[in-house]
């Protein structure tokens, strides 16, 4: 699925702060939600972002599709910077990307007929004839699998199932070429998310898409996407290749978290998992390296200086120690 | 082992409005004493009911329980007196961990508080005798003072950090995962036989669970408590459980240790289940078909619409159980006799 090409998002020393607030409104501190993230996407692959809840991913996601303005840093879409334009250019870039959020089906209007949500992003943005986006939608709702009977229908006469393949069509009726998915799958069973995960890919295929995919559930990371960044605290600890990160992770928090996925066949991980506490709040992050209080290898020098993303062994690894 | 719990042929029916939803098809179960019984399937399959049903906490009106049994210790519980269940029972023999640490406390009053209001009820030193304590009643202090010991302990037990500072503070002053840790340590205060665990660690992250998961099992052990846990996550009821059961639909569909669960899994759906796990070679593999309507199920054996072996047969009879090897049963009339992996 790779090809050597220009990254197609690039993110460089992004961050967002949001300010931290007393009962009288006065400004208090900032929570450092992301903090100096760079990231690069290649055109029709999908990056992993994987953390543990309040590490940022959800905020790092939301500030490259708009709906946060960056605090600091550049977006770079298909070579052009765009975390600063005016809103009216924004607008222009806007579909070319999508979020989609945890359940898709939950975000059409229950009033409104499936043709009509299929057709509301089209008018938007297009200047197509009816005919034209008519021809469009058709399209779109059989890539996701469905009959043109489900056109004349509302949300709750379909199917969760069927409703999340409407939300997924309403996204792709622009033709986006960035999708950043947000835990598209927490929640749902393993043979539903099997078929989920089943349809992204064709959908993949079928439009060119680039994915972000946003987890926490590294099994379904490690299936679905080339490369992974693993986050901690608005930093990215760990970013490569998938395949190499879970065959020898080398940042600490990596390889414990690797060592939390429950397994099916071979030994409990319960039985020998060693990381202790849980994440600092971001309020008030550690000094030095953010994960040296839980971190099984941490030193002085961990509290002193925060180590930078370093290459090591085709990735970038940040550790003082790895 | 020595018999804790036997659901057997167990019925319930929901009211819908188009007719009773078949949510429990004649189900059995069984926990011995000490076991950890894991309750696996997909949501729907009724796992959150079965719990339920052995609790008696059935939403009233809603659910009918329409025949079979759920023997405890020897006694029906559904043909009890529920005035005694609820004394005995419910809360002190058998005990709950909710799934949702979050709005599983009331926000309003401090986690102490909470927590001493259950062992008012249900300490193992309450005694209800005649008159039961009313909810004006006071609480008898020399036996308040040896519960706050108690919980004090038990909070030790589940690494709360200063346990009677703890105490004072709000429910929201803590995490997802130290409230689960409270909900486990109020489930073990009552000394109960059996802990029934909803999905105790659904809503948490996995460094979170590794934990979570580690204490309860050695918790667990260390007492000799029995847990029914049920999740839809088989990694997790790989960690934890001894012993495996799969519904699918209201039905119990095999039943077997956790080695020879995921080592030889016999029906077709579990086999199809634990393919369904995204698993390092990048194939995803989902089961085709949908989860049926309990209000008009299929026939036979439920998952026959979606199942490769499916004959006339299946769709005529439900199979009967059979026994595969010792404490390994399955219901299917055409089990898959060939370890994991030599097909699918």
């Amino acid at each position: 699925m790779s090809t050597p090409a220009a990254p197609l998002l690039e993110l460089v020393d992004l961050a967002r702060h949001f300010p931290v607030r007393n009962a009288f409104g006065r400004r208090v501190g900032w929570l450092r939600a992301v903090d100096g993230v760079s990231l690069a996407v290649r055109s029709g692959e999908t990056l992993g972002l994987v953390g543990e809840s309040g590490c940022g991913k959800s905020t790092l996601g939301k500030t490259v599709m708009g709906i946060y303005t960056p605090t600091a840093g550049d977006i770079r879409f298909a070579g052009r910077e765009i975390g600063r334009l005016p809103r009216r250019a924004r607008r222009t870039v806007a579909k070319d990307l999508q979020y989609v959020y945890q359940d898709p089906g939950a975000s059409l209007d229950p009033r409104w007929k499936i043709v009509h949500s299929l057709h509301e992003p089209l008018k938007i943005h297009t200047t197509l004839s009816r005919a034209e986006r008519d021809r469009e939608v058709r399209a779109i709702l059989a890539a996701v699998g469905l009959p043109d009977a489900h056109l004349d229908l509302y949300p709750h006469e379909l199917s969760g199932g069927q409703q999340r393949r409407v939300g997924l069509a309403r996204i792709l009726t622009l033709r986006p070429r960035l999708v950043i998915l947000d835990e598209p799958t927490s929640g749902l069973d393993v043979s539903v998310q099997a078929s989920v995960l089943k349809l992204f890919r064709n959908l993949q295929d079928a439009f060119a898409l680039t994915y972000v995919f946003i987890s926490h559930d590294l099994s379904v990371v490690r299936a679905m996407c080339a490369g992974i960044a693993v986050m901690y605290l608005g930093k990215i600890v760990e970013f490569g290749p998938t395949a190499g990160v879970f065959a020898g992770p080398r940042h600490p928090y990596t390889q414990s978290l690797l060592a939390a996925v429950p397994r099916i066949g071979g030994r409990r991980v319960t039985q020998d998992f060693a990381l202790v506490g849980e994440p600092p709040n971001p309020r008030d992050v550690p000094s030095g390296c953010r994960f040296r209080t839980r971190c099984p290898l941490a030193q002085a020098r961990c509290a002193a200086e925060e180590p930078p993303l370093r290459p090591l062994d085709g990735r970038t690894v940040a550790c003082h120690f790895a | 082992m020595a018999e804790l719990l036997a659901v057997r042929g167990l019925r319930v029916d929901f009211a819908t409005d188009r007719g009773p939803a078949q949510v429990l098809d004649g189900i059995n179960l069984d926990i011995a004493t000490g076991e950890v019984v894991g309750l696996v399937g997909e949501s729907g399959c009724g796992k959150t009911t079965l719990a339920r049903a052995i609790l008696g906490i059935l939403p009233e009106g809603a659910a009918r329980i329409r025949g079979g049994e759920v023997r405890f210790r020897g006694t029906d519980l559904l043909r009890e007196d529920p005035a005694a269940v609820n004394e005995r029972v419910r809360g002190r023999a058998i005990t709950f961990i909710p799934q949702d640490p979050f709005t599983s406390f009331s926000p309003l009053f401090p986690i102490g508080t909470q927590i001493m209001d259950l062992m008012k009820w249900k300490s193992p030193r309450a005694r209800n005798g005649r008159r039961p304590l009313s909810i004006f009643g006071r609480y008898p202090r020399t036996r308040y003072r040896t519960d706050r010991e108690a919980v004090l302990e038990t909070l030790r037990a589940v690494q709360i950090a200063e346990p009677a500072r703890a105490l004072r503070r709000l429910p929201h002053e803590f995490s997802g995962g130290q409230r689960q840790r409270f909900m486990i340590a109020m489930a073990l205060l009552p000394q109960p036989d059996l802990i029934i665990a909803d999905e105790p660690t659904t809503a948490l992250d996995v460094t979170i669970q590794a934990q979570i998961l580690r204490l309860l099992r050695e918790l667990v052990k260390e007492r000799g408590v029995s847990v029914l846990f049920t999740t839809h996550d088989l990694g997790t009821a790989h960690e934890i459980c001894d012993r495996v059961v799969v519904m699918y639909a209201g039905q119990e569909m095999e039943a077997a240790p956790t080695d020879a669960f995921f080592g030889r899994p016999a029906h077709p759906y579990t086999r199809r289940l634990l393919a369904s796990v995204p698993g390092p070679d990048g194939e995803i593999r989902d089961i085709p078909g949908e989860v049926p309507s309990l209000v008009t199920p299929p026939s036979g054996c439920r998952f026959h619409p979606r199942c490769d072996y499916a004959t006339a047969e299946c769709r005529d009879q439900r199979p009967a159980l059979r026994a595969l090897a010792s404490s390994h049963g399955v219901r299917c009339h055409h089990p898959v006799d060939a370890p994991a992996g030599a097909d699918a």
